[in-house]
């Protein structure tokens, strides 16, 4: 699965030995959550409605992440 | 549990956590943001819309919080099924 | 003191009997990184800091009981009616041969819960960052297990209980924010 534009994602390539028996994965993913990029909340953030927010878990639209394993093909 | 739970208890429950996880959400916000009386406003009235949901709730389907009065005063319904993990 | 509610905080489901993906599960039920360790984390480390910052550590603390409880219904859920033979298949023997199919508060390898997972500085800075640190590795460890787990709505519930970790994660940040600031120092917003 190619990553394109998702936010919040980053990657880099393994280091990639000789002698390594398993295939190359290609790259490693890992997460940067919201919060580091918001520091301390400002007044007036967007909401989700109530139904939204306990589905999502967060009130705030600009905390929310949905996470998938980006491995899956 | 006796007998399967009515649609109806599954869609006033998830109404009810809606309600309280938005109110848990505004607690967090406000414990680090405690001068935001906009905040607090909205905090206030789903507190109030939480208390009249679990009251309809409690009377409709039996005792949802601790040391509520009950509508039952010829069985004790509070200890009975089906707790939380089994719904 | 607390209280109870006869509810949990989100509608837990899970698709199929599955004990392996329960096993899964206990790093968050009895784990280095789990619920359990966070609740006692926070809501011990709460008569030692500024009291600007009580109430969040309190309020964090007693949400983190009520995603233990929704750990422990996803467990009992994907265990409940598993035969002997299903949960050996699972790599449950041993825990079968200690429990049967009661909880325990194990991680996914079988560890016993100890208090030497969780830290309490004294030092708020020190306690505060340990705090963000825990919240980043529960988020972590519920990607990893969402990569593992094929149930749908179990990872459904698994993904409501990694978000709450961003938003802790950022209010203990602006707890940090809080108990840094220079009170002889004009608030910038
Ligand atoms: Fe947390």
């Amino acid at each position: 699965m190619t990553h394109g534009h998702v936010p919040f994602r980053r990657s880099y390539k393994p280091f990639r030995g000789p002698f390594d028996p398993c295939p190359p994965i290609g790259v490693k993913y890992y997460v940067t959550p919201p919060n580091l990029f918001i520091g301390f909340q400002p007044p007036n953030f967007k909401q989700f409605s109530a139904i939204e927010a306990l589905r999502k878990g967060t009130l705030w639209v600009p905390f929310y992440d949905y996470y998938e394993n980006p491995y899956k093909k | 549990m006796a007998q399967p739970l009515s649609p109806d208890y599954y869609k006033q429950l998830e109404e009810i956590q809606a309600v309280d996880f938005v109110i848990f959400e505004l607690v967090l916000y406000l414990d680090t943001h405690p001068n935001d009386s906009q905040a607090i406003e909205q905090y206030n009235h789903y507190a109030a819309h939480s208390l009249k949901l679990k009251i309809e709730f409690e009377a409709k389907h039996g005792p949802l919080r601790f040391g509520m009065p009950m509508r039952n005063d010829q069985r004790w319904e509070w200890s009975e099924a089906p707790w939380p993990w089994q719904v | 003191m607390w209280t109870y509610e006869k509810k949990l905080m989100y509608p837990v489901r899970v698709s199929t009997c599955n004990p392996t993906l329960a096993k899964y599960l206990m790093e968050q039920y009895g784990g280095a990184d789990g619920e359990l360790a966070a609740a006692l984390r926070y809501l011990n480390q709460r008569y030692t800091i500024p009291e600007k910052v009580i109430g969040l550590l309190t309020d964090i603390g007693t949400e983190e009981f009520a995603h233990l409880e929704m750990i422990a219904t996803m467990i009992y859920k994907l265990t409940k009616d598993a035969t002997p033979q299903q949960l050996k298949e699972a790599g449950l023997a041993e825990h079968y041969v200690s429990h049967d199919s009661a909880l325990f508060y194990n991680n996914a390898a079988g560890v016993p819960f100890t208090a030497s997972y969780i830290q309490a500085k004294g030092d708020p800075i020190a306690d505060l960052y340990e705090d963000i640190a825990a919240e980043e590795k529960a988020r972590a460890t519920y990607q990893w297990i969402i990569d593992q787990s094929d149930d749908p709505d179990l990872n459904d519930g698994l993904r409501f209980l990694r978000e709450r970790e961003i938003v802790h994660s950022q209010r203990f940040r602006e707890a940090v924010v809080m108990i840094s600031e220079d009170k002889n120092q004009k608030k910038i917003f």
